[in-house]
């Protein structure tokens, strides 16, 4: 029998174990390595550009994304190419390229974000009760998340649209209900192994109720984890969005999407091939941003090596 | 052995589990199959009819018992938009374009990451290493359907090395755009993946020892460091094989091949709800036996999970 003294219990009572994100001079030290990490602080700052875009898009475009301008078209009706009005060109209707790709940034976001959150929300709720649970509730959530794990996620996307019919909404949750499987299987490791830890042992013996031992002593060493894999899904996201959108089953028409705009842009390439050069590049530099972005929050909250313990 | 069948009856139970869900989905389709059946035209006795034949007017719980009962029996339905073709058959006709395509897919990632990765590791900071990791972050950033269609406009249309689209003879000329654009994204993901393993390998004693015993280094490179490395790697391509098997629509598309994937997208435009559900059915039945495939796999390659397992 060991006896620990009270205060001591106590204390791993009332502390939970320091996570990565409370440690001393965790901001400090990612600070300065970010300043000096170019890649890393150029995809941060286009992701902040991509934010201020979007919120301001309507003040930054310079016409309307919808507008189908009389010379947006050439005498035989072809898109106009780049020049000093229409930066980017126009597209086969008319319209402004750049301000299609403006307004585009919002739907990008938009839905990566959203969908992110609202996948990350699931796959956390439904990782943790598996892990901390266990058990037939565990057997069962994670024999689940096989289930939706084994259909192909963007024939899923697809196959759940053609029956809840395309909008900006269903997009959203079909990407969510795709995406949090991946959380979850996660999570649910991470759980498993937390929930052994001395800290929460010590709560658990001092009769702390299990609401409270998620909430004060798992959710904090999981953040890292949800930061990593949500920056990460946005890049996902925006990717099947943009999947979707091309094949003509995502954001409804006439709104600008880049997945969208390629797609239209198809049938013009030899003639405008700035059509698919703008939304491609666009999209390609986002999801980069997004990778980077992630890849460097990996390295510095390194989720793993937590999940390891020290 | 006991370890063996119990992984074999969770590969049943999530089959049974994935045709459970097909079939709610299925159910849940707003569009009215009967409808669809009988055409625009049909008066709603006809409507009701054929309603009758399809058992429509049944309860859910006999509904999903035929259901089940014509799954094991490997029928998938007729379907709605092709009148008088079986989905099985459909999808029978469809999956040697894919399977070509998903092995296709398969060779470039290997042909490409492994040896890149290898490169990168044994000359980490060199050129090889800078451009092999620069390709790997644009090819998973890059989105396929967009890299299909610059690949067509490059080297099928502006200097016509290959076909525009679609398919003919020999096929394999045919699959070898198509097949990059699939396996350029694994590719990058794996060269990355093989660079890490590879760097952690090199740094462990016995590749020390090796060198010690004056062990010739591309012998230490394929008994060693290969077979260390490539185990993950092996175990995930055999996942995408069962993920590009179950039709990858983007590229079939852009591509106009007729495989599984370009089956399960026309048939999502006409609502043609056995078909979907076949498509995406026989999809989810591939990836789950390809990871029972790997798991098992696993146990050979590595007999450290197998004592692990048998615990």
């Amino acid at each position: 029998m060991i006896n620990l003294p009270e205060n001591e219990l106590n204390a791993a009572f009332t502390a939970s174990e320091p996570t990565v994100l409370s440690q001393p001079n965790f901001w400090r030290r990612a600070g300065r390595s970010l300043l000096h990490d170019p890649i890393a602080l150029c995809s941060f700052a286009f992701i902040a550009l991509l934010a201020v875009v979007a919120i301001f898009a309507p003040l930054i475009a310079p016409d309307d994304p919808l507008r189908q301008f009389s010379n947006g078209l050439s005498y035989v009706g072809a898109p106009v190419s780049p020049n000093g009005h229409f930066l980017l060109g126009t597209d086969a209707s008319g319209r402004d390229v750049l301000s299609r790709l403006i307004f585009g940034v919002r739907v990008s976001l938009l839905v990566g974000v959203v969908a992110t959150g609202l996948a990350s929300l699931i796959g956390v709720v439904i990782g943790t009760v598996a892990g901390y649970v266990g058990g037939v509730t565990e057997s069962i959530l994670m024999r689940f998340t096989d289930m939706v794990l084994s259909f192909p996620i963007l024939l899923f996307c697809v196959a759940l649209i053609a029956v809840t019919g395309p909008s900006t909404r269903n997009v959203v949750l079909v990407i969510a209900f795709a995406y949090w499987t991946y959380l979850a299987r996660v999570v649910r490791g991470q759980v498993l192994s937390i929930k052994e830890r001395e800290f929460v042992n010590a709560a658990r013996t001092l009769g702390v109720g299990h609401v409270k031992i998620i909430r004060k002593h798992i959710i904090p060493h999981l953040v890292p984890t949800i930061i990593v894999y949500g920056t990460l899904g946005v890049a996902t996201s925006i990717l099947i969005e943009a999947s979707l959108s091309f094949l003509g089953i995502g954001v409804p028409l006439p709104q600008a999407s880049w997945g969208e705009m390629i797609s239209e842009g198809q049938q013009y390439f030899q003639s405008a091939p700035w059509l698919l050069v703008a939304p491609g590049v666009a999209l390609i530099l986002t999801v980069l941003a997004f990778n980077l972005a992630g890849d460097w929050l990996t390295d510095i909250l390194d989720p793993a090596v937590q999940e390891v313990g020290s | 052995m006991t370890w063996f069948l119990r992984r074999f009856a969770q590969m049943l139970l999530v089959i049974f589990g994935v045709v459970t869900l097909a079939f709610v989905f299925a159910y849940i389709v707003p569009a009215n199959p009967a409808r669809m059946v009988a055409g625009p035209q049909a008066s709603p006795q006809a409507v009701a009819s054929i309603a009758h034949q399809l058992g429509l007017d049944r309860s859910v719980w006999s509904q999903y018992v035929s259901f089940l009962g014509r799954i094991v029996h490997g029928n998938l339905g007729i379907s709605f938009a092709l009148q008088g073709r079986t989905v099985a058959s459909e999808i029978w006709i469809a999956l040697p374009y894919t399977a070509v395509l998903a092995v296709g897919g398969i060779l470039w990632e290997i042909v490409i990451g492994i040896p890149a990765g290898i490169i990168a590791a044994y000359r980490p900071r060199s050129v090889v290493d800078r451009f092999a990791t620069f390709g790997a972050l644009l090819g998973l950033s890059a989105p396929p359907f967009w890299l299909g269609l610059m690949l067509i406009y490059f080297l099928a249309y502006k200097v016509s090395w290959f076909p525009l689209n679609g398919v003919g003879h020999p096929l394999i000329w045919y699959m070898i755009l198509p097949s990059f654009t699939l396996g350029v994204g694994g590719a990058a993901f794996y060269s990355r993946m093989v660079r890490t393993t590879v760097r952690q390998v090199l740094r462990s004693p016995f590749i020390e020892f090796a060198r010690l015993k004056g062990m010739p280094e591309r012998t230490i490179l394929f008994r060693h460091v290969l077979r260390h490395a490539l185990t993950p790697v092996i175990t995930m391509l055999g996942m995408d094989l069962g993920y590009f098997l179950g039709g990858v629509l983007i590229i079939e598309s852009i591509f106009g091949i007729p495989g599984v994937g370009q089956l399960a997208f026309s048939s999502i435009s006409t609502l043609d709800v056995p078909m979907i559900t076949g498509t995406v059915l026989v999809a989810a039945v591939f990836m789950v036996f390809m990871s029972f495939v790997v798991d098992v796999a696993y146990t050979f390659i590595d007999p450290r999970v197998r004592l692990n397992r048998a615990k």
